[in-house]
């Protein structure tokens, strides 16, 4: 039996359980063969539930088992790292007629999805408060940590998932949600919509001070460099390097 | 703005960060910490909860003809306005459930 | 990744690490990371998955560097999938290869199992027929990943709750043999051997008797559940969530009789318990194991 026929017959509860499998002594070989079906199909749906929390509280526990039945069969995870599985649930939300109605979905997701990029990417050596008393910090090219993203939502997205696991309803609206990790636990920060120019500005060298003049009306500056700096978002250039 | 007034007001921002930064460091507990990424999607050895389990639903399998409705906190989000005017985004509404999960 | 750690372990010279010890190691959960710290006893080594530490950064390979200046850790794979019909992904190898020469672990093990097929990751063990032709796959495989990391593995024997009709080797001698051609070592897993034998109907002590204990680098002791098929025949899985059954240690005890004290790992990966109760049952290990002649 090849491993085609295997795994094809692993995924599909409806197939015929394959033949050449035995238990060594004539009884049934399906409540045994269903043992992968289910390690399969609970595991990856475990590996989502854990890493998707927000969506699964958003959509209640039933549905989020049946729908990550769909996800996991149509798109399993490309590496063997679980880390990293999930990184097409937003498109997937986003194209699954059930949550049509549902748009901000994806944009939760894609916050959940970056929390754990966050949490697992490279640590550097961030510039400090007092590093940035410097007058030279506001002219010279800084770069993003590794351990920042962020996501321009139609929706208030950092809200939605903070109200997901617990918290209080949303109030704002649109908005662009930074994720930054002081140490090592990340967090995510709603900001108006149009400050990722910013973001993007200084990623690419831009000097603080003119990637500053990205920002949209709305922004707090105070606040959103408060974020910056106990975030340790921002390092100098060499200590940036990814593999 | 130009560059001067910019300069001007960052270095203003950036002396309220600063002094805002002591105290956003000491709340910080009471932020967001995203509990639960340490153990998001960790690799194991081991095998799942037996045969009677989600591996063999066949609700997993019904593609178009879904019949499962979203019934979490998503019915009970309220989100504001949009601030453009759009629509409201959530549905507030618990559609008919007509079929049972099988898992 | 991990770049700006590289070599770390280059300037230390101390060899303790290098060797596991014949004594009680666990399974590591970033749950217990305070307890560890705090008090070793009665823990001698860590293991830990691989695939778990192959981020870039962040607390998992922090903790991960504090815990190895503190334990001799071995390394487990689970997602190599040895025993799959294509080539093994050449950058998991990169990225296993990568955390094995920051890390310099005391031991690196992986499975007797495939988990990849056409590029997508089933994160199972899932079985494999005994016949020539897997013999030859597998012993490729891991030619393949010995000469890429540069050091010897371990293969473990897996859980089985099916057989293939076509296998034409006992699992003992299957592994025996793939020892034999590839120099790699064997990981016996106590708890599969009792759980396979109950699936499979076989002794599980003949198992151990027939073993390749020579090869043994390190032997694993979990907990199973216990389900059963349609004819209400018992079914074992082998979930790693709660103590070791008292036929495992039965058997454990046989095997050290028969193999001699090897270093012995607690695994407990699903409702993962307080610490005491974990450190009970590595306890135990050590109770048994320094029972054993040296």
């Amino acid at each position: 039996m090849t491993q085609s026929a295997f795994i094809a017959a692993v995924l599909d509860p409806d197939a015929p359980i394959p033949m050449g499998l035995t238990d060594a002594s004539d009884r049934p070989v399906a409540a045994r063969f269903n043992v992968y079906r289910n390690n399969v199909a609970v595991s990856l749906k475990e590996a989502l539930s854990s890493g998707f929390p927000a969506i699964k509280s958003l959509l209640g526990a039933a549905f989020f088992d049946a729908m990550t039945g769909v996800y996991l069969r149509a798109h399993p995870p490309k590496s063997p790292r679980l880390a990293l599985y999930g990184e097409t649930f937003p498109e997937f939300l986003a194209g699954f007629e059930p949550v049509r109605h549902l748009p901000y979905l994806p944009d939760v997701a894609r916050l959940e999805y970056a929390l754990r990029q966050s949490y697992h990417a490279a640590d550097a050596t961030v510039l400090t408060a007092e590093a940035l008393q410097h007058p030279e910090a506001f002219t010279r090219p800084l770069r993003l940590a590794p351990s920042v993203f962020w996501i321009e939502s139609a929706s208030p997205v950092t809200q939605i998932h903070a109200a997901a696991l617990g918290g209080s309803n949303p109030t704002g609206g649109a908005e662009d949600a930074l994720i930054t990790r002081a140490g090592f636990d990340p967090v995510a920060t709603g900001f108006p919509p149009g400050t990722s120019a910013v973001l993007t500005a200084l990623n690419a060298g831009t000097p603080l001070s003119e990637a500053l003049n990205f920002a949209p009306g709305a922004l707090d500056l105070s606040a959103f460099l408060c974020a910056l700096l106990t975030g340790g978002a921002l390092t100098l250039p060499q200590d940036t390097a990814h593999v | 703005m130009t560059t001067q007034t910019n300069t001007l007001a960052l270095i203003g921002a950036l002396a309220t960060a600063l002094s805002a930064t002591a105290t956003m460091a000491s709340a910080e507990g009471a932020q967001e910490k995203c509990f639960g990424v340490a153990l998001a999607g960790e690799n194991g050895c081991q095998a799942g909860p037996g045969t009677t389990c989600a591996g063999t639903s066949k609700v997993d399998y019904q593609g178009n003809a879904w019949t499962l409705v979203p019934e979490g906190t998503c019915l009970t989000l309220e989100l504001p306005a949009m601030m453009d005017g759009a629509a409201r985004m959530g549905s507030l509404e618990a559609l008919d459930r007509d079929l049972p999960m099988d898992s | 990744m991990l770049d700006h750690r590289n070599n770390w372990r280059d300037t230390r010279h101390d060899t303790w690490r290098d060797t596991l010890p014949n004594g009680a190691g666990v399974g590591y959960k970033p749950q217990h990371f305070s307890n560890l710290v705090a008090d070793k006893s009665p823990v001698e080594w860590l293991e830990i998955h691989a695939e778990n530490y192959m981020g870039a950064g962040g607390r998992p390979l922090a903790q991960l560097r504090a815990l190895s200046d503190l334990f001799p850790i071995s390394v487990h794979g689970v997602g190599l999938s040895i025993g799959g019909e294509g080539r093994l992904d050449p950058d998991h190898l990169a990225r296993l290869k990568h955390l094995l020469d920051w890390l310099q672990p005391a031991r690196f093990s992986e499975h007797l199992a495939w988990s990849t097929h056409g590029g997508a990751f089933f994160n199972d063990l899932l079985p494999l027929p005994y016949t020539e032709a897997t013999l030859t796959r597998v012993c490729a495989h891991i030619n393949e990943l010995q000469d890429r990391i540069g050091r010897q593995m371990l293969l473990e024997n897996p859980s089985a709750y099916l057989a293939f009709s076509e296998s034409t080797y006992a699992e003992v001698d299957f592994l025996r043999e793939i020892a034999k051609r590839t120099g790699c070592g064997l990981l016996l897993d106590v708890n599969n051997v009792f759980v396979s034998a109950t699936n499979l109907a076989f002794d599980p002590i003949s198992y151990i008797d027939a073993f390749a204990h020579e090869a043994v680098g390190e032997i694993h002791l979990g907990g199973h559940d216990e389900d059963a098929d349609e004819t209400g025949a018992p079914l074992l899985i082998d979930s790693h969530g709660r103590e070791v059954a008292d036929p495992v240690w039965a058997l454990y005890a046989h095997s050290l009789s028969v193999g001699g004290a090897k270093p012995t790992l607690i695994e407990w990966d699903t409702d993962v318990p307080e610490w005491k109760v974990l450190a009970a049952e590595a306890d135990r290990a050590a109770a048994l194991l320094h029972r054993v002649p040296a």
